[in-house]
């Protein structure tokens, strides 16, 4: 059992999928002016990876390794097509402003680095687990970093005015630069005064 | 004139990597080296001039709705394949990046062994699949496709081989433990990004 809680625990911070593994980052800045956009392109992500890590874990015996990365390709493909039309038909506007990005899941690392690393040798209930895991990591980044930008960037959290008039918008944060400079100073967080038993050098 | 002016937008102002956050995963992996960094860029120019035009062919002939027609049978004329698009696009570049793999194997070994596992790692790499999807979205024709996806090639290639000169350099500096490897290419290339939105006073 407690071995079931590391696998979900261990992404959230320690060995986050975003920070930690570099996975996932091309849409963890693009979807995080807003908050909104952030959580709903993460509670997307966080589907698409449990299912797609059970079904590849499912069919991980009858996957020849030979073209194990076009079956992967395939199952994720599906899945996020089943996103995309869901979050189109009932969530329109969010959709028009994730633009791309939804489409963007099939190439997001963490998806087929999860179905590559550990769904094709692990059970279905564990992969289901480390799916959840890792998708609330992502989701834990996404948001802090939403969060940041759009407080510094427009005085509002989910659209709710939390600085009064005086406050002026840094439009760096909106900007790309921004989310560059916000993940670079997690990371430097992080390494420092989390995970500091894992050292990487350059 | 005009594929002039999208060229010089996709490589200077919308920078796929810089302000589009295209790519990053291969970007961040593989800028430690310059030659890695060198040899990942031409792929992606490469596979990017070829996949964006025979994508735009593909979703406009046979996925929007009615690119059918042309065959003249009524029924396949009021179809829409488009939520198709994500598998047939995947599927293009996945097997594209298979054959721009065993060329470089059968006619570039050095190239190769120098790109080493990274290569495969091409077909999950968003710039090519983002830079398919944008086209689709702002409605480019076939030239200008071609010029996009060219252009943003280029651009991806700027960017990593601007990191890795800057982290080489950086290799030698005293940077706050935390901080080091990682957290600071990420900081770089905010630099970075800022540097390249001075472009967008360029008006074309």
């Amino acid at each position: 059992m407690a071995k079931m809680r590391k696998i979900v625990t261990d992404p959230l911070i320690d060995n986050n999928p975003v920070t930690w593994q570099v996975l996932g980052v091309c849409s963890a800045l693009a979807v995080t002016t807003q908050v909104k956009t952030a959580i709903v392109m993460s509670l997307a992500l966080t589907i698409v990876l449990c299912c797609s890590n059970v079904a590849i874990s499912l069919l991980r015996k009858m996957i020849p390794n030979k073209i194990r990365m076009i079956v992967e390709l395939c199952v994720i493909a599906t899945l996020v097509i089943l996103a995309d039309q869901v979050l189109k038909a009932f969530m329109y506007d969010v959709s028009k402003q994730l633009s791309v990005f939804v489409g963007l899941i099939i190439t997001n690392c963490i998806v087929m680095g999860r179905a590559e690393a550990y769904a094709l040798q692990n059970p279905p209930l564990k992969s289901l687990l480390d799916g959840l895991g890792n998708g609330l990591g992502y989701s834990i980044v996404l948001i802090l970093v939403a969060a940041i930008r759009e407080l510094f960037g427009n005085g509002t959290f989910l659209g709710f005015q939390i600085f009064g008039d005086w406050f002026v918008g840094n439009t760096l944060m909106l900007l790309p630069p921004g989310a560059f400079v916000i993940i670079g100073l997690l990371i430097w967080l992080q390494r420092t005064f989390i995970s500091k038993h894992l050292r990487e050098e350059d | 004139m005009n594929l002039l002016n999208l060229a010089i937008e996709s490589i200077f102002i919308q920078n796929i990597l810089l302000s589009l956050f295209l790519g990053m995963c291969s970007y961040l992996a593989q800028s430690k080296k310059m030659e890695s960094a060198k040899g990942l860029g031409m792929a992606v120019i490469m596979v990017l001039t070829i996949a964006t035009p025979l994508n735009w062919l593909i979703k406009t002939y046979l996925l929007d709705k009615g690119a059918l027609a042309w065959t003249g049978i009524d029924a396949l004329a009021s179809l829409d394949l488009s939520f198709l698009t994500f598998i047939c696009f995947i599927a293009v570049i996945a097997s594209l990046v298979q054959i721009v793999e065993m060329v470089v194997d059968r006619f570039f070994p050095v190239l190769y062994n120098s790109l080493g596992i990274f290569l495969p790692l091409i077909t999950v790499n968003c710039a090519i699949l983002g830079a398919a999807l944008f086209m689709g979205e702002r409605g480019y024709n076939l030239a200008e496709a071609t010029v996009f996806g060219t252009s943003s090639g280029v651009g991806w290639a700027l960017a990593i081989m601007a990191l890795a000169a800057i982290r080489k350099k950086i290799r030698y500096s005293n940077v706050p433990e935390g901080l080091r490897g990682l957290g600071m290419a990420f900081i770089v290339t905010g630099l970075l990004a800022i540097g390249f939105l001075c472009f967008s006073g360029i008006s074309l």
